[in-house]
């Protein structure tokens, strides 16, 4: 039953939209007529976007309820939580939901993402909506096009409610660097929701949206997902094409996903994927249907990840790590261990090696991308006599100081002189890590260690201590460096907020093998008993 | 000119707001920006390289001072590549076009925007680096060049840096008979790919610019040559070979005062004998080959007298401009040490990798270059000046190969087509592709010249009509009854008609004024409409006028 288009002939360039090149349809996602019955009830409890189907497809709710019901949520919860940047009018919102209401009332074919509302970080690009990266250099900027990825979501039925709120152009891990406001975490009001993507993480973990994207260079989706407590997927590099994404480090940029269970991260990640060919660093490779593999509790087996070999990374449960984080990743592997896989510990000696490498290119990369940002052409323009000081002013004006030290950094590491020193030095560090990432891979089907070395942080923390935020990505700055994907699922808590704070576990495979982590983290999530990730802000389940 | 900038932007704000600009905001407002420079939209038409010299260049004695040093010149050619599209977006490009008509995201730089590369650029820098004689790099990738400048969109140009996709080449030319005639051969370093940068459109008094973007992002190729010319004549003749050679291959049309062929010349001196090199003087602004030329002339006196003056310190690595009205050079900007480009791999593109089956293919695809064609046509016995006539303009030399392919005198052709042929393009200012003539009229007319059926002077009168008309020269012939009389009953028929008519002549003929054969074959000929065959009519009159009667 799985049919497989044709690769076309991806000639066209901007502004033609094709659409996407050998992609295996969804077992869950196909566009299935209204009238048709529906096949996918067993496994609603475990994916909010199959919920939302089933209820649609069984007229048991409308697209208008389901609306409604996360837009009230997203009233009463915003203020506090502060996840985004801009709101779509709930009556443009609603009156999409009508649209698809209605073309089920005339038993028409509506697609699989149909009524499901998504929140995009704002360094996507919507052309219905502001896009500013975050930063005031793009206050109140509309891109003429929306992104490769916002298209696809929309060509599925998707609903856009509204753009994420971020560290400025994805440069930061809490989101306190963002030009505009600071979100909180839903899980403790006084703490961060991670970044960059902590708008994304944040709305979903409130359940403000059903699934959000976000965007990944050095752990910016999987670090929030950790500190929100939602599952977080940052794709292998190629994977998603990164069309319509601000370029913050293009050798390291993905587009990822957020939801509040695997399987909802593993079904938007299908609706994004595939070769774009507006990006010439998107994969041509086939698209596999992620979502078949997902099976509901009852019918897994007592042993279900029998003979799965599991690598813990050594380097991630040494010193600088939370020991409450450390015993929730030990519990995990012995949850693992449980459900049939053979865990052992395993060595990446280049791991520490990452951090620098990754700060090097990053900004050496970022120097360049933000180049663009002259006040020029679009964005906030200094009022000025000459040259060289419009540039100047807007720049001066326009860019946080976060994003002024990483083009810095990046201006040093790449002149004339240097370049050997750092960048070229960094590169060679890239080559050994992934290396070293392939041999582990080798020996062992996925690897796991801790999203972040700690839970969620109070907000203000480390706001003036750049090196101990820089040291957070520890974790997951390797992951880019090799361009692997990588899954973080919330696994247990540590003390702190109210109801404790959630720990993420991330588990890394190999290159185009999101398939394996979406299987291993879905029969995870399901088995993970005692467990529930909803943050106490949120009183009523969704459709409870 | 920079430091007005600002007002254009502040005048027409639409700039700033590429919503307003995009296809699916509003097209129309695509033509709001107001053009404050003439611009013709009719293309210019591709004369053929050739350097023409000033009398002022020509009648100037070598100078006495500029014979006791050495000019060491290198030229840096930025080639326009005529694809159809950008090189990193699908926007056409066309010279002329209204400013910002033929822009999108991506090559105005908008945040998310990503470069794709037209694969036709790879394929025109492999034509161009085959036809150079380079060896080719089958694996290079393209850099990022970054500096700021309002008509660099992204804040980089896209280019190659350490890994040029061709490299080490080298072109052959002839010096024309009137520079001294004489082969050369001169290095090409490295050609490399490249995107263009906008233009910065200023206002008539200076108070402001505006930035058209337009050209943003047009594919070029850069090609460095060796520091192997010495004169200003060898650079001018290096740049129109190379016009001749992208022409040829068809991948740009070269013409340099659209700007899509722009040569920026470097031009140091030594004492002649002397080893190390002078300090380098860039000159920009060379829109003719005849600029070139005139440019490094009178760079190489300037420099030669500060030399002999004692003042060599006053050469300054700099960057001068040709001024075209004072014919002279003028500093433009001092070098503050060395720009700093912060080079590195452009990570939104893939590497460039070349199989040799690719390369191959282009290379069995090649079209006759240049050089062949001369040594061809001087093989065939034409002399040097027919030669650099004929494989200067690729479509003469087409034109003149497809009429002898097809038989014609190969002298007689060549005499055809640099004589009348090219007086009338000149006249009526067409190329020969635009001519009625085709060439296998040509081959006919010259056959039946040859072959006696008309006469020389009936064919040039048929020549002029096949030019401006068309036609066959079978047809013409026909129609207007133009068959040469060769008869010589019925020639001898019209002799003796004049005779007799013009008894007083013949009796002066006979009287010893024998120049008079003059006026009896014009009259023959008058009433054979000059149709009469000269030879046959001259040897009938003779007889008969001599004929004792």
């Amino acid at each position: 039953m799985l049919s497989t288009i044709q690769p076309s002939r991806c000639l066209s360039r901007f502004p033609v939209h094709l659409p996407t090149c050998g992609r295996t349809k969804s077992r869950f996602l196909r566009v299935v007529s209204s009238a048709q019955p529906v096949t996918t009830a067993p496994l609603a409890d475990q994916s909010q976007i199959l919920s939302i189907r089933d209820s649609l497809l069984s007229r048991h709710l409308s697209a208008v309820q389901v609306a409604d019901s996360y837009l009230g949520r997203l009233k009463q919860t915003e203020p506090q939580i502060g996840s985004f940047l801009h709101l779509s009018e709930p009556d443009k919102v609603l009156k999409q939901a009508q649209e698809i209401d209605d073309k089920i009332k005339r038993n028409e074919e509506v697609g699989p993402l149909a009524g499901v509302l998504v929140a995009v970080k704002d360094n996507i690009c919507t052309a219905d909506m502001p896009s500013t990266g975050g930063s005031h250099i793009l206050d109140g900027y509309r891109p003429p096009f929306d992104a490769t990825a916002v298209k696809r979501l929309k060509d599925l039925g998707a609903i856009v409610v509204g753009k994420t709120n971020l560290d400025e152009f994805g440069m930061g891990s809490s989101t306190e660097a963002s030009a505009f406001k600071v979100t909180a975490n839903p899980w403790d009001l006084s703490r961060v929701p991670g970044g960059s993507s902590g708008g994304s993480a944040a709305a979903v973990s409130a359940r403000q949206c059903v699934v959000s994207l976000g965007s990944d260079t050095g752990g910016s989706v999987r670090q929030p997902a950790s500190f929100c407590g939602v599952a977080g997927l940052k794709p292998t590099y190629g994977r998603v094409s990164r069309f319509g994404l601000m370029a913050y480090a293009s050798s390291l940029d993905v587009i990822g996903c957020f939801g509040s269970s695997v399987a909802d991260t593993g079904i938007l990640l299908h609706a994004i994927s595939g070769h774009d060919a507006l990006d010439a660093t998107s994969s041509k490779r086939e698209v596999p249907d992620f979502t078949s593999q997902f099976l509901s509790a009852s019918s897994l087996k007592s042993r279900p990840l029998e003979g799965l070999r599991v690598g813990l990374i050594r380097e991630t449960v040494d010193g600088g790590v939370d020991s409450g984080v450390k015993s929730a990743i030990q519990g995990a592997a012995a949850h693992l261990e449980q459900l049939g896989s053979i865990v052992t510990e395993v060595s990446l000696p280049s791991f520490s090696l990452g951090l620098p490498a990754y700060y090097i290119l990053a900004s050496s990369e970022s120097s360049s991308n933000l180049s663009r940002y002259d006040g020029v052409r679009y964005g906030n323009q200094a009022s000025c006599d000459e040259l060289n000081v419009l540039y100047e002013d807007s720049r001066a004006k326009g860019f946080g100081s976060e994003v002024k030290m990483r083009i810095l950094m990046g201006t040093y590491a790449l002149s004339a002189g240097y370049y050997d020193a750092y960048y070229k030095r960094a590169q060679q560090v890239r080559t050994i890590i992934q290396k070293s990432f392939k041999a582990a891979l080798g020996e062992n089907d996925i690897l796991i260690s801790p999203a972040a070395p700690s839970a969620a942080y109070k907000i203000g923390e480390k706001r003036n201590d750049p090196l101990a935020m820089y040291a957070g990505d520890i974790m997951t700055v390797n992951v880019n460096l090799a361009g692997l994907p990588a899954l973080v699922l919330p696994c247990g808590f540590v003390e702190g907020g109210s109801a404790g704070l959630p720990v993420g576990l991330q588990m890394i495979g190999a290159a185009f093998d999101e398939e394996k982590l979406l299987k291993v983290g879905h029969i995870f999530e399901q088995t993970l008993q005692g467990h529930k990730f909803v943050p106490p802000l949120i009183q009523d389940g969704v459709f409870a | 000119m920079a430091s007005t900038l600002f007002r254009t932007i502040q005048i027409h704000p639409f700039l700033l707001y590429p919503t307003a600009i995009c296809r699916r905001r509003n097209g129309v407002l695509y033509c709001t920006m107001k053009s404050t420079q003439t611009q013709t939209a009719t293309q210019e038409k591709q004369q053929p390289p050739k350097v023409k010299v000033s009398q002022h260049t020509q009648s100037k004695t070598p100078d006495k001072i500029t014979r006791d040093y050495e000019a060491i010149i290198g030229i840096e050619t930025h080639v326009q590549l005529s694809t159809l599209t950008k090189a990193f977006c699908s926007c056409p490009y066309n010279y002329g076009s209204q400013p910002n008509t033929s822009i999108c995201p991506i090559c105005m730089g908008l945040p998310g925007a990503l470069p794709v590369l037209n694969s036709k650029v790879i394929e025109f820098a492999v034509k161009l680096g085959l036809a150079l004689n380079c060896k080719l790099s089958l694996n290079s990738k393209f850099d990022r060049k970054q500096y700021f400048y309002p008509d660099l969109p992204k804040g980089y140009q896209i280019s190659q840096f350490d890994i040029p996709i061709a490299t080490g080449g080298y072109i052959d030319l002839d010096l024309p008979l009137e520079f001294g005639g004489g082969h050369r051969k001169f290095g090409i370093t490295r050609v490399h790919m490249e995107e263009d940068a906008g233009k910065l459109l200023h206002s008539g008094n200076g108070d402001y610019s505006q930035v058209d973007l337009n050209r943003a992002g047009v594919p070029l190729l850069e090609i460095v040559s060796e520091p192997d010319m010495r004169t200003g004549i060898e650079a001018a003749e290096y740049a129109a070979e190379l016009q001749r050679v992208v022409r040829y291959l068809g991948v740009s049309n070269g013409n340099m005062q659209e700007g899509s062929l722009r040569c920026d010349v470097n031009v140091s001196i030594r004492p002649v004998g002397q080893s190390e090199f002078g300090t380098k003087v860039e000159i920009k602004n060379l829109n003719s080959f005849s600029s070139i030329n005139r440019a490094i002339d009178f760079e190489i006196s300037r420099q030669a007298l500060l030399h002999s003056q004692g003042h060599d310190d006053q050469i300054v690595q700099e960057t001068r401009l040709w001024e075209e009205g004072a014919q002279k050079t003028v500093t433009m900007r001092k070098k503050e040490g060395l720009a700093d480009y912060r080079y590195f791999p452009e990570p939104d593109l893939p590497e460039v990798i070349l199989t040799q089956e690719y390369v191959d293919g282009i290379r069995n695809s090649l079209p006759e270059l240049p050089e062949m064609k001369r040594r061809r046509y001087e093989k065939m016995g034409l002399s040097m000046q027919d030669v650099l006539f004929l494989a200067n303009d690729v479509n003469v030399a087409e034109y003149f190969d497809a009429t002898i392919s097809r038989g014609a005198d190969i002298k007689l052709a060549a005499n055809w087509i640099m004589g009348d042929i090219a007086a009338y393009m000149k006249n009526e200012k067409l190329s020969i592709n635009e001519i009625k003539l085709m060439p296998e009229e040509l081959v006919e007319l010259i056959a039946s010249i040859k072959g006696g059926t008309i006469s020389g002077k009936i064919g040039k009168e048929i020549l002029f009509e096949l030019l401006a008309k068309g036609g066959t020269v079978k047809g013409l012939i026909e129609e207007k009854d133009l068959v040469q009389i060769v008869d010589p009953v019925e020639i001898g028929k019209m002799v003796d008609k004049v005779l007799s008519e013009n008894p007083k002549q013949l009796e002066q003929y006979r009287g010893g004024k024998t120049k008079l054969q003059g006026f009896f074959a014009g009259q023959v000929m008058k009433i054979s409409k000059g149709k009469a065959n000269p030879v046959l009519l001259n040897k009938i009159l003779l007889e008969k006028l001599n004929a004792k009667s």
